[in-house]
């Protein structure tokens, strides 16, 4: 019967970091993946990290398919007519090893998982596995797939499933993920020659901006919009709390039109050919939505143990460090000559505590409540703000003085005072 | 702009005669149930006449949000799409 070291569940990020790492040390691995190729189901803005990919490929930057680096953030808060915000530009971002890229998954994660072939892993495409196998006592010992009915034997399984983490669910090691603790989000490519791209952002050769907005265009659920900009096309999406979506009945469709009917954000898709639509959840219940994350022959990483820091909007590269780290930890338990139970492979979790991962989910473990029961962050701030900026900028006769009153009026109306001193303790409650 | 325009340009492999999801009849639907009609980002649920819901996803994008939705009420039966079949993103 052939064994496994390890076999990884999923090619996405997290597995194909986790399936790199084994490889490379010399480990036999078996990674399964239910697209046609990895990537093929994939969905991401997409941002990529760069420093977490360095860990693992220094030089990736020379084959990696990568759309622009990011010289400029922009942060828009809109209500239905306007924009304000912060704008982040800066030529330092014009580096020799960029820290940002905008890719697309698609191509990027067939491009990882070609890496973690040449590694020595074997790949195979186009199978579901369906549950994780155990012995008598209950130890994982490998997995079963769609294919047929047989066990394919290993001393470690690591999922790298993904946020749906079905297989562990199936398997009873954890539980359905909740509607509150994850954003549904639609996104579609918009393609636009090169040179119209960079007159319309204002820039050259491969830099690119992102522009996040929040505000009345989440119509009043809690979310975010997105538009980043790639070589050739432009990706535009939003996203919301799958609650929300539930509870208040609205299509994820019909918010994405209005995003891309905005008129700040119309001028830029202006023209453009829409060449796919996508949907993916992402998982958004932070720090205390983590499920177990090790047991006797198992570990999760990446979406599948909920890493993604919703603020920042770190995902995938907070899959690529739980990937490695996982690995990392079979990889010495293995040269320790240690078996894979639930208490060795505790290193993974006390890694995990050490590095910015956990520390930065605990950081703002309080955050996902805050923000759901305090819906007018996207609601009444918006509009307060356009007002008030309104009032500010616009020559009219109204005096100076008159125009400050008018327009703390607006907002002691909007929030009364109360509210507003209360806003801003909560939110820096949720920061520390 | 309808949904199905949307679903247009995308690629699928349908697995004719295997739809992965499928409703498991308990009388009336419940609120979560029905709320799949609009909240589907795919618009793979409609409601029929006499009020039932009935789903229809050949245009699935795989997300899971009915899943997570209904996973309280053992209304649905969801699995993936057999290895291979179903949505394959060129972009994602
Ligand atoms: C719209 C959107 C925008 C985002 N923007 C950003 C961003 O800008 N920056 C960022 O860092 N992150 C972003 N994220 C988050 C990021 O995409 C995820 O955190 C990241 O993809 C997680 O990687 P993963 O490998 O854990 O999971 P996934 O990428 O989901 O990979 C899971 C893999 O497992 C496979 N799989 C699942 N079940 C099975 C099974 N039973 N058998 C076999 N294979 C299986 C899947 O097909 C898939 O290939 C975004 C997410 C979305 C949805
Ligand atoms: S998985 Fe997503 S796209 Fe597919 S039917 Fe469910 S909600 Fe619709």
């Amino acid at each position: 019967m052939e064994k496994f070291d390890a076999i990884v569940v999923g090619a996405g990020p997290s597995g194909n970091s986790a399936a790199y790492v084994l490889a490379k040390a010399g480990l036999s691995v078996l990674q399964v993946e239910r697209g046609e190729t990895s990537g093929s189901k994939n969905v991401q803005g997409a941002i990529l990290y760069a420093t977490s990919l360095e860990k693992i490929i220094p030089d990736f930057r020379e084959e990696a398919p990568l759309e622009r680096h990011i010289v400029e953030q922009r942060l828009w808060m809109l209500d239905d007519r306007s924009h304000c915000g912060t704008h982040y530009r800066s030529d330092t971002f014009n580096e020799e090893r960029p820290n940002r890229y905008t890719i697309v998954r698609a191509q990027f994660d067939k491009w990882f998982n070609s890496k973690v072939r040449e590694a020595g892993a074997l790949v195979v495409c186009e199978t579901t596995v369906t549950e994780l196998a155990r012995d008598e006592k209950g130890k994982v010992v490998g997995i079963k797939t769609d294919r047929d009915d047989s066990v394919i034997h290993a001393d470690v399984v690591i999922l790298a499933d993904g946020v749906n983490s079905l297989v562990g669910q199936r398997s009873g090691i954890r539980d359905e993920i909740k509607p509150e603790h994850a954003a549904l989000a639609v996104k579609e490519m918009h393609f636009l020659p090169r040179e119209v791209i960079e007159q319309r952002f204002n820039v050259k050769d491969n830099e690119g901006v992102v522009i996040e907005a929040l505000g009345t265009v989440t119509m009043g659920l809690m979310g975010t919009a997105f538009l980043y900009t790639n070589g050739e096309s432009l990706s535009v999406g939003i996203g919301c709390l799958v609650s929300d979506f539930r509870d208040s009945g609205t299509s994820p469709y019909v918010m994405l039109d209005k995003f891309k009917k905005h008129p700040s954000i119309a001028p830029l898709i202006e023209g453009s050919e829409v060449k796919e639509y996508a949907a993916h959840l992402i998982p958004e219940g932070g720090y205390k939505a983590i499920p177990k994350l090790h047991g006797d022959g198992w570990l999760i990483v990446g979406d599948s143990g909920q890493f993604v820091n919703s603020m920042h909007r770190e995902g995938s590269n907070l899959a690529m460090e739980t990937g490695r780290m996982a690995a990392e930890t079979v990889v010495a338990l293995k040269a320790e000559g240690k078996s894979m139970t639930e208490a060795n492979l505790a290193r993974y979790r006390k890694t995990l505590e050490d590095s910015f991962v956990m520390k930065d989910l605990k950081k703002y473990k309080n955050l996902p409540e805050i923000l759901h029961e305090n819906r007018q962050f996207v609601t009444t701030y918006p509009n307060l703000l356009s007002k008030a900026a309104e009032t500010w900028f616009r020559v009219d006769g109204m005096p100076k003085l008159d125009k400050e009153k008018t327009i703390f009026r607006t907002f002691r109306s909007g929030r009364r005072l109360r509210g507003l001193i209360g806003d801003a303790v909560k939110i820096a409650r949720a920061w520390r | 702009m309808k949904v199905e325009e949307k679903l247009y340009n995308n690629r699928y492999m349908v697995d004719e005669g295997h739809p992965h999801i499928a409703i498991v009849a308990k009388g009336a639907p419940s609120p979560a149930l029905k709320s799949l009609v609009t909240v589907c980002p795919a618009g793979c649920y409609a409601e029929e006449e006499d009020g039932s819901v009935v789903v229809t996803p050949d245009g699935c994008l795989e997300c899971g949000t009915c899943r997570v939705i209904c996973a309280g009420t053992g209304e649905l039966q969801w699995d993936y799409p057999r290895g291979g079949y179903g949505i394959l993103f060129k972009f994602g």
